[in-house]
């Protein structure tokens, strides 16, 4: 009976808690790391497709698994890796890619012309859904893979795109292929860098334009690396180095991608020893960082950019003097050396000066903290009495809109209150009806390193993310013609002048661009991080 | 007993088809664009959110969704979370390190508070009760956000006694420090309802007669007194596993556990509705199902309680 007693009852019970407990405890050791291979942190990837990837975590495990046409220099120039030449026509619409002979995916698959075709076909595909097709949206042809839900969120199904192929995709022989994209752009070189244009190879697909269900769980790429096993989902990636790899061979022979749900744990990880790389510090730990680490801990410049948007459909905001005045009104040193401990660096200028051509300062004395001038300034321009800051509340956003009102309350003498949002989607979707929600807090990171990346999508009249309602036809002009310019001098020159009107409108208030700021253990050495956020895995290398 | 068991079973069906229509819906009335969410701040095309809705059957009605879901339960498919991955691999992957977890720490948790509680009750306004009283206190003030940070900082980083961090096939020794974190949630209230139990029990009458018939202290406490202050005690741990699998959500957080509550974090956080009423299903049952055990050991505790 085991009512009799209750202590052999308890004891018994708490022996069989113990044992399921302790059971599966043996197997943590089962995949020794190699000699020489380091492990770097993440957070969980969306997806390793490559055209399914949007975020900096898949991005950065993908770039060990392939090789990418271009990669860029230290000034950001495109040079070309798995490609032998990359050349163009006079109006930079037909571009013509040149691979070098030789390589091969990690499974002995040859790399060809077909494989980028395929890869890009199957990438922009509408019914395919793949997160990161926009990039494709240039080549010729793009609109006919899409199609459109003829009622919405009804419950009509949409028609089947007009065309499975893109019209602008030929191959030449097997190494050669050309793209020819809908308009003149001079920037392409940089835009095939991104994830997006890796290859796939014939193992990829089960039939013509079907991706094999579990490809991405472990991935095959022309990279310096491959998969070891599996993906281990919530846990790990382990890569290892694939023997006579053609290109750039890495310095290290594998890297554990150790997968993490929160900084804060990887932070104590990296302290602990348990991790070589943290590639983003989280912000409540930046104040005890360089005492843990000393000279481990790195800032290297990266492409986010935060700014607050003017909503432009309401009358207040309409004349540039009060958008001026507010800009002189705020100390942007101030908020990156209190509020974000030197994480981040102040912004004076459209576009991030990261990318060629951009320059650092090109906002001038709009974007000096000037309190006299700005008050003078509002007060003459009749600015509002009443100011709003409209932000997104899951985001962390408080502290700084917050000490931003602050600083203009203190400089203008005006009434400003934060004007929290739950989710972004909310607070774009009430921008969209035309609703007053206060200034707009937005952020920007670049897809390729060219200022068009942020001239176009931010601030031209049909820009994807130019919610704020900014109209110049002038701008949208010298914008398109120095995409069109036959060469990247002169494409600088015109978006150059065109950023000199953003100087003048101030649609938005540049407030900060972002940096990585990360840390490493003393194992590790030449540690760099690039402006995707990702470390450099061709330099990183062991500490001897 | 028997028909007992089944009829309880039987309300168990209702309950949890009751339970994931709810939970169903109420997420149904929460997602508003998880797909926005996957691209982050960029807007999604046209073209995108056609195929996706198509995919996940956002488009159709609730009870077209609902009944899409139901079918899909009844054949053991699961779903996809909105990443792609199949739920039901994802729950054979999250639950076993959560049970684990889960087990070790209600283990610590019920061996310190009926040993320790047993102890206070017995020498109530003692040294040591007097101690308890004041340490659980503090346990019970410090909430787990601040709990399981600290404890990962002394004893993980400091002092460099436990690992930081554990995986999903963490060892013992790797559970043992959120383990411990996790069991503070539950070791003072299950401490201090066993010491009032077995205070209030040692001035029953039946304790007196013990006495009176001149049995031995040690089978007066070990018997008579201990086995009837456990029945609040043994309701209360069954209801803590059920809380420590759903409420480990910071814990597993802290210490980068790949289990239930982070799941259902990130379920929540991404409006991944078919994820998260995967998991909450599960832990319906779970729950269900600790409870009917809880019941019969009641039976087992005190034979004055019978089943029919």
């Amino acid at each position: 009976m085991p009512g009799k007693s209750p202590w052999k009852m308890a004891a018994s019970l708490a022996a069989i808690a113990l044992v399921a407990a302790g059971c599966s405890g043996s197997t943590s050791e089962d995949t020794e790391t190699l000699p020489n291979s380091i492990s770097i942190g993440i957070i969980e990837p969306s997806s390793l497709i490559p055209s399914n990837s949007t975020e900096a975590n898949a991005s950065q495990v993908l770039a060990s698994l392939f090789y990418p046409l271009v990669r860029f220099d230290a000034r950001n120039t495109p040079y070309p890796v798995a490609a032998q030449s990359i050349t163009h026509d006079k109006a930079n619409r037909v571009w013509t890619v040149r691979l070098k002979p030789g390589f091969t995916f990690s499974n002995g698959e040859p790399v060809t012309a077909d494989n980028y075709l395929n890869a890009w076909n199957y990438g922009a595909y509408g019914p395919n859904a793949q997160l990161a097709s926009y990039f494709y949206g240039r080549i010729d042809g793009f609109a006919d893979l899409q199609s459109e839900d003829p009622d919405g969120t009804g419950p009509e199904k949409a028609p089947e795109p007009k065309a499975k192929k893109l019209r602008g995709l030929k191959k030449v022989n097997d190494l050669t292929f050309t793209v020819t994209l809908s308009e003149s752009f001079a920037g392409w070189q940089s835009v095939m860098g991104y994830d997006a244009f890796y290859p796939l190879p014939k193992a990829a697909f089960s039939g013509d334009g079907v991706l094999n269900k579990d490809f991405g769980e472990a991935p095959i790429g022309n990279g310096p690396f491959k998969v070891k096993g599996k993906w281990s989902h919530d846990e790990k990636i382990v890569v290892e180095q694939v023997p006579d790899f053609k290109g750039t061979v890495p310095k290290i022979a594998g890297i554990t991608w150790k997968i993490y749900q929160d900084l804060g744990a990887q932070y104590a990880d990296l302290i602990a020893g348990n991790l070589d790389v943290e590639t983003k510090l989280p912000i409540e730990s930046l104040g005890s960082a360089s005492g843990d680490l000393g000279a481990r801990l790195g800032k290297t410049p990266s492409s986010s950019f935060s700014f607050m948007g003017f909503p432009l459909y309401e009358d207040k905001w309409k004349n540039p003097d009060v958008r001026r005045a507010l800009s002189m009104a705020i100390n942007r040193e101030e908020m990156t050396d209190q509020v974000f401990l030197g994480s981040e660096t102040p912004a004076k200028s459209f576009v991030s000066p990261v990318v060629q051509g951009a320059r650092p300062n090109s906002c001038g004395q709009w974007c000096e903290y000037n309190p006299t001038r700005a008050r003078q300034l509002y007060t003459a321009a009749k600015g509002p009495r009443d100011i709003k800051i409209g932000y997104n509340s899951d985001g962390g956003h408080k502290a700084w809109i917050d000490a931003m009102c602050n600083q203009i309350k203190g400089s203008l003498g005006v009434n400003c209150t934060g004007a929290p949002q739950p989710k972004l989607k909310v607070l774009l979707d009430k921008v969209r009806a035309g609703e007053d929600v206060g200034l707009i807090r937005l952020g920007w990171t670049m897809d390729y390193p060219l200022m068009e990346s942020y001239l176009g999508p931010l601030y031209t009249t049909d820009g994807s993310s130019n919610y704020y309602g900014y109209k110049n036809s002038t701008y949208d002009s010298l914008v398109r013609q120095g995409s069109a310019a036959p060469t990247t001098a002169q494409s600088e020159k015109l978006w150059r002048e065109a950023e000199d009107l953003l100087v003048r409108d101030m649609p938005v208030l540049p407030l900060r661009f972002g940096q990585n700021v990360f840390g490493y253990s003393d194992r590790v050495t030449d540690v760099t991080m690039d402006l995707y956020q990702k470390v450099d895995i061709y330099s990183i290398d062991i500490a001897s | 007993m028997f028909r007992y068991i089944v009829r309880r079973l039987l309300q168990m069906v209702l309950t949890f088809f009751g339970a994931t229509f709810v939970v169903y819906a109420l997420m149904f009335a929460n997602v508003d664009d998880p797909f926005q969410a996957l691209v982050g701040d960029r807007p999604l095309t046209d073209s995108q959110r056609a195929a996706l809705n198509a995919r996940y059957h956002l488009d159709d009605g609730f009870f077209t969704q609902y009944w899409h879901y139901v079918k899909g339960l009844l054949t053991g498919d699961f779903g996809m979370s909105l990443t792609g991955r199949p739920i039901a691999e994802m729950l054979a992957q999250a639950w076993p390190v959560t049970v684990r977890l889960a087990l070790l720490s209600i283990v610590i948790a019920a061996v310190l508070a009926v040993g320790a509680g047993v102890l206070s009750g017995l020498r109530r306004g003692g040294v040591f009760d007097t101690v308890t009283l004041v340490l659980t206190l503090i346990v019970l003030a410090m909430p787990i956000v601040v709990l399981a940070p600290l404890a990962q900082l002394i004893f993980g980083i400091q002092l460099g006694w436990f690992p930081p961090t554990a995986t999903r096939d963490a060892n013992l020794y790797e559970l043992l420090l959120p383990a411990l974190v996790l069991g503070s949630l539950v070791v003072a209230t299950q401490l201090r309802v066993t010491r009032s139990s077995v205070a209030e029990n040692l001035r029953a009458d039946y304790v007196r007669t013990a006495r009176a018939k001149g049995l031995a202290p040690r089978r007066v406490i070990g018997v008579h007194v201990l086995r009837n202050s456990l029945i609040p005690v043994i309701t209360l741990i069954g209801v803590d596993i059920g809380a420590l699998m759903s409420g480990a959500v910071v814990t597993e957080g802290v210490f980068n556990i790949p289990g239930v509550g982070f799941n259902l974090f990130r379920g929540v956080r991404t409006e991944d509705g078919p994820l998260v009423v995967g998991f909450v299903s599960v832990l319906v049952i779970v729950f269900l199902v600790i409870n009917l055990i809880v019941d019969l050991l009641y039976a087992a505790l005190d034979p004055r309680i019978r089943y029919e």
